[in-house]
């Protein structure tokens, strides 16, 4: 048999010199006049060892990391192919402490196939959930959905199966399945990874959604900085349709279903839901005011499931496994397993799947390692832009929608971003409060005006300009924000702002510099 | 700066990307994304072609193409770097890395060099908070930026 080698073609093994590995790794080999194929697979999200390489050998996967491309001719002098031993030597990939400890089921594949190998899905159990789907009722796939207890994970941890029964409910001539991939949050890149690491498994579950629903006709938005993963899901698409896992009968079914890939172009408001509906039927991405429901007047004014790519991806294993199996995973009403997404200034950065209700501290402590600079995790941004800052005080919180809700702050995307001491927590408000000014679709005051004040007003306490009036001139328009947006993105600038200033108020007491030096 | 083709040339160019998009369900951002890929931006030109062929008012396509950040009206430099200064950057020192590009370019973010090599924009995330401070060139990703690599990216758009 041909050796396998596998380089992560994924974009942040690429960010991190993964092409330039294989450009070594086949010159190598041709030097030596060796025959390999290279397998350019996703990342298993273990992120502090990409480029991470891997041989297939008889005794199984063989890993090495973080590889350099200087070290591939010693590589192979070490036996590479054979698993050889070498200072990058990591063993079998799943006994990778931070790989081993986690529950994937979403990222099953993610990392180990190759990601446009419809062949290889199938052999890791792709498509066992859609052949079960197709010879189900719609109201009895809704059922299993619901069963699971999956909610969105797009932010909002709306029950995707009661989302998906109003669609079912509503009859129209035609239905659309939406995937949300507009992904904008800091911290968050679960959606890019599948897509570009397992894009089969997101065609799937969309396609289940559609039998779902009685919808026939699915979109994929995806925003511009994701080229790569655009890339990859429209060869996916074809493949798919070529297959016959897509087109006028899935799987050889009678049910119809098919789907186009469409890029977004930078605007981070297109992540809500009619935003972005709006921006697929081509006008501006301005939210619209619900009701009506996207589920009963959607794209185009027809009903339309709209759901987050980590949401729709999980449902193969649903329908594969079952309800109760998904079910049994997580804590309380936050079931099933979510992708931790650890980033920022931190020693461990990754993907780390796992069932609900590990703690903040033991995510950041003892997965992430702590920060990479070394120093004192001062804070951490869980949930993206929108999210609170959450201080060590509150590490004990647990990884669940509710716990997080119960300390004003959300689990958005399950991004966390760590920040290590030098971090100015005055700074990282009035960024907040810029971002939102800056991609507001400008639609209600509070948040077109309301956030460029707050800079303003934010600036002045910098400046240490009556600095009581401005804290409390923040504070109600923090207020105000809350209260008078039509979405999330005025409606929870100030989750980010008032965690700041709640929780690390010595930074928002700016002792006049100037002075102070003596 | 690259030279701006003709009102004409544009119409005729404008027209062949509507004839092969305009079956497309919502068509007009597959449009704009195809006409800023053939001309390296949205030319004002343009603009009453595509209103005409979807029969909408051209303060609507004029409405669109300003609302979002990636459509153009000018072309670009021959390079485009996007440095991602959002919070996963920042808290590995994006900002610093900002300040320091921005003095090696001569330019600050929305600019392009005098002679044409670069524009440098900020952009809010690329998906890649696991290598912080990063950025693309030319679609290309690029993570833990540092004074080394810098350099590098500011000799490759300058060569
Ligand atoms: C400003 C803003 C940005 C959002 N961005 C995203 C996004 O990038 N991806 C996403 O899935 N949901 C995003 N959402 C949430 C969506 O509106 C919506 O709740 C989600 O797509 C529903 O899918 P789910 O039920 O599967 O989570 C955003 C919401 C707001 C208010
Ligand atoms: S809160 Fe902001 S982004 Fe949301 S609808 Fe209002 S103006 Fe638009
Ligand atoms: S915040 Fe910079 S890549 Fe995500």
């Amino acid at each position: 048999m041909i050796p396998r080698i596998y380089i992560p073609g994924d974009s942040g093994a690429l960010a991190l010199g993964a092409e330039k590995v294989a450009k070594a790794v086949r010159a190598e080999l041709a030097e030596r006049g060796i025959e390999a194929k290279i397998v350019r697979n996703g990342s298993r999200g273990a992120y502090f060892l990409e480029p991470m390489v891997e041989v297939a050998t008889a005794n199984g996967r063989v890993a090495y990391g973080p590889v350099k491309p200087s070290d591939v001719k010693s590589l192979f002098d070490c036996g590479l192919l054979t698993g050889g031993h070498h200072k990058r030597w990591l063993g079998a990939p799943d006994k990778i402490p931070f790989l081993a400890r986690q529950t994937r089921l979403t990222f099953a594949r993610c990392g180990v196939t190759d990601p446009l190998s419809l062949d290889h899905y199938k052999a890791h159990g792709g498509l066992n959930g859609l052949q079960n789907a197709v010879a189900m009722t719609p109201a009895d796939i809704v059922k299993q959905v619901t069963e699971s207890g999956l909610r969105g994970r797009g932010g909002a941890g709306f029950p995707t199966g009661i989302k998906w029964k109003t669609v079912l409910d509503t009859s129209a001539e035609r239905k659309y399945i939406v995937c949300n991939a507009d992904e904008g949050d800091s911290g968050t890149f679960a959606d890019r990874m599948i897509m570009e690491g397992d894009p089969f498994v997101l065609i799937e579950g969309m396609a289940i959604a559609g039998i779902a629903t009685g919808a026939t006709k699915g979109f994929i938005y995806i925003r511009s900085e994701y080229p790569h993963a655009v890339a990859v899901m429209q060869k996916a698409v074809e493949i798919a349709r070529k297959a016959g896992v897509l087109g006028v009968n899935v799987l050889g079914s009678a049910n119809s279903f098919d789907m186009e890939v469409r890029v977004g172009a930078g605007a981070y408001v297109c992540g809500e839901e009619t935003a972005l509906l709006d921006s697929l039927e081509g006008k501006r991405g301005q939210v619209r005011a619900k009701p009506p429901l996207p589920a009963h007047k959607g794209l185009f004014g027809k009903p339309t499931v709209i759901n987050n790519v980590i949401s729709l991806a999980s449902v193969p294993v649903i329908m594969d496994k079952g309800a109760a199996f998904y079910k049994d995973f997580g804590m309380g009403r936050s079931r099933g397993t979510i992708p931790i997404q650890i980033a920022g200034n931190v020693k461990y950065p990754g993907l780390y799947e796992a069932a609900f209700g590990m703690t903040l501290g033991e995510i950041v402590d003892d997965i992430g390692g702590g920060t990479a600079t070394g120093r004192p995790v001062k804070a951490v941004q869980v949930g993206g832009p929108l999210g609170a800052y959450f201080p060590r005080a509150l590490f004990d919180t647990p990884f669940d929608y509710e716990a997080f809700a119960a300390k004003d702050g959300l689990i958005g995307h399950a991004g966390i971003v760590v920040f290590d001491d030098s971090a100015d927590m005055l700074k990282q408000a009035r960024f907040a409060m810029e971002f939102c000014a800056i991609e507001s679709c400008g639609k209600c005051t509070p948040c077109r005006i309301g956030s460029t004040r707050g800079v303003e007003v934010l600036d002045r306490l910098a400046q240490n300009v009556e600095p009581e009036k401005q804290i409390a001139l923040v504070t109600d328009l923090c207020n105000t924000m809350k209260f008078g947006s039509l979405c999330a993105l005025g409606g929870f600038t100030p989750y980010p702002v008032m965690s700041a200033l709640n929780h690390f108020p010595d930074d928002f007491r700016p002792t006049p510099v100037a002075e102070a030096a003596e | 700066m690259s030279m701006q083709p003709a009102s004409t040339e544009i119409a005729s160019r404008t027209a062949a990307i509507i004839h092969e998009l305009k079956g497309l369900e919502g068509p007009l951002l597959p449009i704009l994304h195809g006409i800023q890929e053939e001309f390296g931006y949205v030319p004002q030109d343009a603009l009453p072609v595509i209103a005409e062929a979807l029969n909408i008012s051209r303060a609507e396509v004029h409405g669109v193409v300003t609302f979002y950040h990636d459509y153009r009206s000018q072309p670009a430099g021959r390079h485009v770097l996007k440095l991602c200064q959002a919070e996963a950057c920042q808290s590995m020192g994006s900002d610093a890395i900002a300040a320091r590009l921005k003095s090696l370019l001569g330019i600050g973010f929305h600019e392009t060099t005098r002679d044409g090599s670069v524009t440098l924009e900020p952009v809010y995330c690329l998906g890649l908070c696991v290598c912080s401070p990063s950025a693309m060139l030319d679609g290309e990703v690029i993570g833990r930026l540092d004074d080394e690599k810098l350099n590098e990216i500011v000799a490759e758009v300058r060569s």
